[in-house]
């Protein structure tokens, strides 16, 4: 795996909120008493989402504290899995697909689209520090290729003009709705479809 | 072609809700606590009858995989179910739709594998960014909860079964099960030396079956509709139904659920509209999913789409998802691409992959850019048969495998591009 950015600024201390002590009350309940380790994955989300999409050192002492796990084989996770940010990627973090399917499909006209509107080199926040790109690995939804994700959304079936509407739009705070943005529901043929015609066959 | 009445997941579209009612009316659900009533050794034996093998990339026949689990769990060893659902190879995007559009088929097979292999604890293991597939799964759960089809006396079968959902985090190499249960139990995904197999020391090592999504999703209508049945269709050791995922230079991307052994040319060309500018403009076809090595046009033109006809053609049918690359698209770069991701998804374990899939990626993008030497690529060759067989997991042959099928295949185009002198630089 490769090697990640760190916050050179980083908070001195981070403490979950009460809504998500008892979201992490729950979480414990999935797993054995005596397996508390399974929770770091789960808790390092909770700290991600509850500090604007990153995890400060601070977030990895606590969870390491509260599950009784050494802080390094915390922090160890939390470099290991690419999904965990250590430094801010803004509010809106953009994830191009650039793998073979999407290439093909022209994946490389959304990074250059990503270079043009926010910021030239990837993993920087842009000028209003408000959002980031970054290329990514494969996201599994290939039929509809070639796609990005901004933050937890999937947005599918795009080419340079969808992608750039979409970044232009979230700029002014808005987002089109979730999926194909060809028409499309889920990975059934745009056109022509050939399977599962009638209702209930 | 398969009649839509023969297929399984009649929801693949999302053309109906997930939801319990709709997922009822599809007749999910049905009869399962007859069906566990029938006893371990019946579920597992109509499995084995109805040569279903794994659909996530192995092919393991799923009714043995299920025979392994010791026969009785013990109070210090609980027997565990997890359903492998970190779906990331790319051109893979079936688990996907099973997740979103018929969860419940899902969640009804692993009650059904559970009480098989003597578990009474499931977990479902999600790649991280599928977010949104995740919360309608954990819907569905909820309401399997509600309607009482699963928990304490699921279904009115007498077993208790529970069912919780594991984000991963964007690691591919999650997908292989050792690495799988390591991220399970808190830890770095990096795969377990094998054996002992999990089937006897898996999570929190104890005995624990691994299963893809689509495997466990089909398990209940085969049991309703008759292990017969699902072996009616496809070849001999390669039966049943899978979705396949056509993708890349096509003129309809989509999935679709199809006979297994269908030929590749009449799958793409009746589902998915055909290959960009007709047959005769196609160069290759990843068959299933990156790791498998591409096949020329002349092998598409007459191979069958399953394990053992994709063996014999020197690739394999992986998790079925099918990258359709034509002539427009540089080869080199389409395989260079992939050496990328599996430089950039090396756990780091071992060093023949961590070191060595770094090094095809530079190659094959030194050769890419025509600063190679035509000895190079016998060297890029070299490399791959150091990699592969030299590692603990089969990320190892995943990543040799898409480069030696380039080399197969496309060696003249390799040569091409190290002859351009002009790109040379000099050293």
């Amino acid at each position: 795996m490769s090697g990640k950015h760190v916050a050179k600024n980083q908070p001195s201390s981070f403490a979950f909120t009460d809504e998500n002590k008892k979201k992490i009350e729950e979480v414990l309940k999935k797993y054995p008493e005596n397996k508390r380790k399974s929770a770091v994955m789960p808790l390092l989300y909770i700290a991600q989402r509850q500090n604007n999409n990153w995890i400060p050192l601070a977030a990895i002492q606590l969870i390491s504290d509260m599950l009784g796990v050494t802080y390094i084989k915390v922090y160890e996770v939390a470099t290991f899995y690419t999904m965990y940010n250590l430094a801010p990627v803004g509010k809106y973090f953009v994830q191009v697909c650039t793998t073979t399917p999407c290439m093909i499909r022209g994946s490389g006209k959304v990074v250059e689209v990503c270079k043009k509107h926010i910021s030239e080199k990837q993993g920087h926040l842009n000028k209003e520090l408000d959002s980031s790109w970054i290329e990514v690995e494969c996201l599994g939804a290939c039929v509809n290729a070639p796609m990005v994700q901004i933050n937890d959304d999937y947005f599918e079936d795009l080419n340079a003009e969808k992608a750039e509407a979409i970044i232009k739009g979230f700029k002014e705070g808005k987002l089109p709705n979730i999926g194909s943005q060809s028409g499309r529901k889920g990975s059934e043929p745009i056109q022509n479809r050939t399977t599962l015609l009638k209702k209930n066959a | 072609m398969l009649k839509d009445t023969d297929r399984i997941f009649r929801n693949l579209y999302g053309d109906e809700s997930f939801n319990l009612s709709n997922a009822l009316n599809r007749g999910d659900w049905k009869d399962t606590k007859e069906i566990i009533a029938k006893g371990k050794e019946w579920i597992i034996d109509q499995v084995k009858k109805s040569e279903l093998r794994g659909r996530g990339g192995a092919g393991f026949p799923t009714g043995m995989k299920w025979s392994f689990a010791p026969k009785e769990p013990t109070a210090d060893r609980p027997h565990y179910l997890v359903i492998n659902a970190d779906e990331s190879e790319p051109g893979t995007c079936k688990d996907r739709d099973i997740l979103r559009y018929e969860p419940q088929k899902l969640i009804e097979g692993s009650l059904i594998a559970a009480y098989a292999v003597g578990a009474k604890t499931c977990y479902v293991y999600i790649r991280g960014e599928y977010v949104n597939e995740g919360k309608v799964l954990q819907q569905a759960i909820d309401e399997a909860y509600e309607k009482n089809l699963i928990g304490k006396n699921a279904a009115g079968s007498g077993w208790d079964f529970d069912m919780y959902i594991h984000f991963g985090a964007g690691a591919y190499i999650c997908g292989e099960e050792t690495a799988l249960l390591e991220s399970l139990e808190g830890n770095k995904g990096q795969p377990r030396l094998k054996p002992p197999f999990p089937a006897l020391v898996g999570l929190y090592g104890c005995p624990t079956i691994v299963n893809n999504v689509e495997t466990i999703a089909v398990v209940p209508t085969i049991l309703r509709r008759g292990p017969e049945w699902f072996a009616s269709f496809g070849r001999p050791k390669n039966r049943g139904t899978k979705i396949f995922c056509i993708s890349g230079n096509v003129v309809n991307p989509c999935n679709v659920e199809e006979e297994m052994s269908i030929p590749l040319k009449e799958l793409i060309e009746t589902h998915a509209g055909g290959v960009i500018g007709g047959w005769g403009n196609l160069q290759a076809v990843i068959p299933g999913g990156s790791s498998m090595p591409l096949l020329p046009k002349k092998v598409c033109d007459n191979i069958l789409m399953d394990f053992d006809a994709l063996v014999e053609a020197k690739s394999g049918m992986g998790t079925a998802g099918i990258v359709v690359i034509d002539k427009s698209q540089d080869i080199v770069s389409c395989i260079s691409r992939i050496s990328r991701f599996y430089k950039h998804e090396s756990c780091g374990q071992c060093t023949p992959c961590r070191e060595g899939s770094g090094w095809l990626w530079r190659m094959m993008e030194r050769i890419n850019r025509g600063e190679a030497e035509i000895h190079e690529i016998d060297m890029l060759l070299e490399v791959t048969k150091q990699i592969e067989g030299h590692t603990i997991c089969a990320f190892g042959e995943a990543s040799a495998w898409p480069v030696q099928g380039l080399l197969r295949h496309f060696r003249e185009q390799m040569e091409e591009k190290c002859s351009n002198l002009a790109n040379r630089k000099i050293a």
